[in-house]
């Protein structure tokens, strides 16, 4: 239908009354890299339930790939190709690094030994190859926040929904996380990133969409959003990054 | 296949589980009857404990009302038996059928209304209890009064009816425990296995990889109950008598999980280990309460309670997981 | 069936029931702060019952005035039991908490067998055959005093909750682990008054229930079984929850005795927990979960 990979038309969401989704829209073209930023509590982590489908939107559509996905459950999301992170992490802790991305893998291939070549190749693009055998428990947080990418990588989604996977990362492993999405969109995954380090943002994403008190404020590329005077008017005094 | 259940297991597992495997073949030829019939009795908790296990271990569904299963199936092949002389073997399929029935009734209901934990655990509780007075006033298999089946002379061996002596159910059941954990080990090594440890970690996680939550749960379920519905049957025509208040009380439902808690939940030998250090333990308190000349009720019994405590206050893991690291056995079987 | 019988029954299985209340409320108590579902409340209630019985066999003693110090006892049983065994289990998993208070039913109640056997035991008051007249209705005197005292006992613990320091600090911790530990709070002694005050209710629930009924060793289980169905059908956790609860019981469980078989009535209670459970999990009066 179009190049739109995803496209978020108009969904709302309210909690008992309080609206915190009103009216968003959205387009994620194929190939692309598109940040959604706002302040806290702007409705960001609750945009991205709702194409993962952890809640349905009150109004308003989803497709992805042409199709409504809207309401569907989290596992046919992820099998319509949408892979997702938690911005708190959810690792499996009883079971290895590896085992963990297994897990993902076995979505498109039953077979556990295929599978867990497929995982350790991920595990590898995502430099935690040594990692393998660690139960996830033992990890760090930065470790693990790269478990949960490499874990929805190998579900070899098309869109990869990424919730705040740079935060608590220093300035040097932001650096790393940032060539490692670089490299995976050069490869033909388009990605969709909620996130507040404004170093990482910059540096990936050809357009930025603004989220404030629940409503799209802003869009674009990412010189002109961050001097947009709207936008800098909800950030004053939130963000020291900027 | 094969390949699939040695992947990964070292070989000095390979040759102590050979070992173990050996001296259960050959154990009846050098124990007496009263050794026997507790070495039964250690079998019935290994395959009890790995087939709720399965629930609990695997899929992380605490499940405190397996007498259920075990009861409905024993009751199904019992009357089946006596009332229309169908024999076991042709029984056990109807009491696996109904007891599976049972579990994915209780686990739709529960699922689909999202009940979970403590709450689940509860309800699998009532659903017992609730089949257990039910089953008080079912007059077709005589209600409280207990249920019989007839017993034949130990002398003739007649295993398509499972009548005999007791070395004949030493034997058929160690082959079904075996089978059992061979099962269990393909269903860990495979998809499905990935996928219930990944729902009994983070069952919101394991949905956004793309697996249906409700639907392994379930097959979670349905496994457990109808691998449980064998230990019923089995029960049934080792035991010839049948209770409601016995068979499907809160306190064999407990009885039945301890093994795989003791020895380890999740892991494959954790109930095979419990079952046999609870029962011996169970039993050497008895005979040496009885060598004192001490035949108080109940004093077993409190030496059971005492050790469960010790065991759960320093082996939080259950005896096994230390163990196997111990023994350089890798983090499997 | 003459009208006067079904309601002279139902109002004794509504006076039972607020006994029942008085032992689930223990375990409600205790769910609702500590999170833990304590697995050996009936076999807490046996114990009461069977020092009962020894205070008045022994020294012929008023269960109703014995109730006090075996309160007071079962709170220090209940105490030690969270200072010592379970505060270290807060953060295991629920099955680990659950074998723990499972060994403990299990020795509690082979305790009890060795040392009363398992025959019935119960006390006999002299005023256990009276009857008080509410207008057409005959109803025992024992029942009437117990609920009464049940009741007295709840509003007690309401008060306690609602007005003193300890009793907010407690709502406290049950509110927000987290928050508590900031605010620098004893939670874990906390905790271990929770426990007790959950263990008095039961004791003085087991003392009463001498009146009542024959006491074994075997009610333990029977009654562990029977204060989880009230505490659910009321919701985990709600205070008057537990009341209500007891109260559905003790009616259900009269009214089956009445027009099924009396060996059915565990069916009834357990039959209006599944149906509870399924389409109102969180319980009649308990917050949503």
């Amino acid at each position: 239908m179009s190049a739109h990979l995803l496209t978020v038309d108009g969904i709302s969401k309210s909690f008992r009354g309080l609206r915190a989704v009103s009216a968003a829209s959205l387009t994620v073209p194929q190939g692309s890299i598109v940040s959604l930023i706002g302040p806290n509590g702007a409705g960001k982590t609750t945009c991205f339930n709702m194409i993962a489908g952890v809640f349905k939107p009150d109004e308003g559509s989803i497709s992805f790939e042409g199709r409504r996905i809207d309401g569907l459950r989290p596992d046919l999301i992820c099998h319509a190709g949408i892979g997702r992170t938690f911005q708190i992490v959810k690792p499996f802790k009883e079971l290895t690094a590896l085992q963990n991305v297994i897990v993902g893998a076995l979505r498109t291939e039953p077979d556990v030994r295929v599978a867990r070549r497929k995982a350790e190749a991920v595990l590898d693009r995502l430099g935690m190859l040594d990692k393998r055998d660690q139960p996830a428990a033992q990890l760090t947080l930065p470790e693990r926040k790269r478990l949960e990418v490499a874990r929805a990588l190998a579900t070899e989604p098309k869109l990869l929904l990424l919730d705040e996977v740079m935060a608590g990362l220093r300035p040097t492993e932001t650096d790393q996380m940032v060539a490692v999405f670089k490299e995976l969109n050069r490869q033909g995954v388009t990605i969709l990133l909620i996130e507040h380090v404004m170093r990482a943002v910059m540096a990936l994403s050809q357009q930025v969409v603004v989220l404030h008190h629940g409503q799209v404020i802003a869009r674009g590329a990412p010189e002109e959003v961050v001097r947009d005077p709207a936008v800098l008017e909800c950030y004053l005094g939130e963000e020291a990054e900027v | 296949m094969i390949s699939r259940l040695v992947d990964g297991v070292p070989r000095r597992a390979l040759i102590l589980l050979g070992l173990f495997l050996a001296l259960l073949l050959v154990a009846p030829l050098l124990v007496d009857g009263y050794i026997l019939s507790i070495l039964i009795l250690v079998l019935y908790f290994a395959y009890t404990g790995q087939a709720w296990n399965v629930m609990m271990g695997f899929a992380g569904q605490l499940s405190l009302g397996h007498s259920l299963y075990v009861g409905v199936a024993a009751y199904t092949a019992a009357a089946l038996y006596v009332h229309f002389g169908i024999g076991p073997w042709a029984g056990v399929w109807l009491a696996i059928l109904i007891s599976v029935a049972c579990g994915l009734f209780i686990g739709f209901l529960a699922f689909r209304f999202g009940i979970s934990g403590v709450y689940f655990a509860l309800l699998t509780i009532a659903f017992a209890e609730f089949t257990r007075v039910g089953f008080d006033h079912f007059d077709w298999v005589n209600g409280s009064g207990g249920f019989f089946l007839p017993v034949t002379q130990y002398s003739v061996n007649d295993p398509l009816n499972l009548r005999g002596a007791p070395v004949m159910f030493y034997y058929i059941l160690l082959a079904i425990t075996v089978l059992a954990f061979l099962f269990c080990r393909w269903l860990l090594t495979g998809r499905i296995g990935y996928y219930w440890l990944a729902i009994r970690e983070e069952p919101e996680a394991a949905q956004t990889l793309g697996i249906n939550v409700f639907r392994y749960k379930m097959i979670a379920v349905a496994i457990s109950a109808g691998m449980t519905a064998l230990s019923g049957v089995f029960f049934a025509f080792y035991y010839n008598n049948l209770f409601p208040e016995q068979i499907f009380s809160m306190s064999r439902s407990i009885e039945l999980i301890l093994g795989p808690i003791i020895g380890g939940i999740g892991s494959l030998f954790g109930p095979i280990l419990g079952a046999v250090v609870l029962t011996v333990l169970a039993e050497s308190v008895t005979e040496i309460m009885h060598a004192l000349g001490y035949d108080i009720p109940g004093i077993k019994q409190v030496f059971y309670g005492l050790c469960l405590l010790v065991v759960i206050i320093y082996l939080p893991n259950g005896i096994w997981p230390p163990l196997r690291k111990r023994l350089g056995l890798g983090d499997h079987s | 069936m003459p009208i006067e019988l079904v309601f002279t029954v139902a109002v004794q299985g509504i006076l039972t029931g607020l006994v029942y209340g008085l032992m689930a409320l223990g375990l409600s108590v205790i769910f609702g702060v500590v999170r833990v579902v304590n697995f050996a409340h009936g076999e807490m209630m046996t114990i009461a019952s069977y020092a009962a019985i020894v205070a008045f066999g022994a020294w012929n003693i008023d269960p109703l005035v014995a109730m006090v110090p075996i309160a007071v006892i079962l709170f220090a049983v209940g105490y030690m039991l969270q200072a010592v065994l379970i505060n270290p289990f807060i953060n295991r998993p629920e099955h680990s908490q659950f074998i723990l208070l499972a060994a403990v039913a299990i020795i509690m109640v082979n305790g009890l067998l060795m040392i009363f056997g398992p025959d019935a035991r119960n006390v006999l008051v002299d005023y256990a055959l009276d009857s008080i007249e509410i207008g057409p209705l005959l109803v025992d005197k024992v029942r009437v005093i117990t609920a009464a005292l049940a009741l007295l006992i709840a509003a007690g613990l309401f008060a306690f909750f609602k007005l003193t320091r300890t009793g907010r600090a407690i709502r406290a911790c049950a509110d927000n682990y987290l928050g508590a530990l900031v605010v620098g709070l004893n939670v874990k002694k906390l905790y271990a008054l929770t426990f007790g005050i959950g263990s008095a209710c039961v004791g003085a629930a087991g003392a009463m229930m001498t009146l009542l009924i024959d006491t074994t060793p075997n009610l333990g289980p029977a009654f562990t079984l029977q204060a989880f169905v009230i505490v659910i059908i009321g919701g985990l956790g709600s205070m008057p929850g537990a009341l209500l609860g007891g109260v559905l019981i003790g009616l259900s469980e009269a009214m089956s005795g009445l027009f099924f078989a009396p060996s059915a009535k565990t069916m009834f209670g357990v039959g209006i927990l599944i149906l509870v459970l399924l389409f109102r999990p969180q319980g009649l009066l308990g917050r949503k979960i």
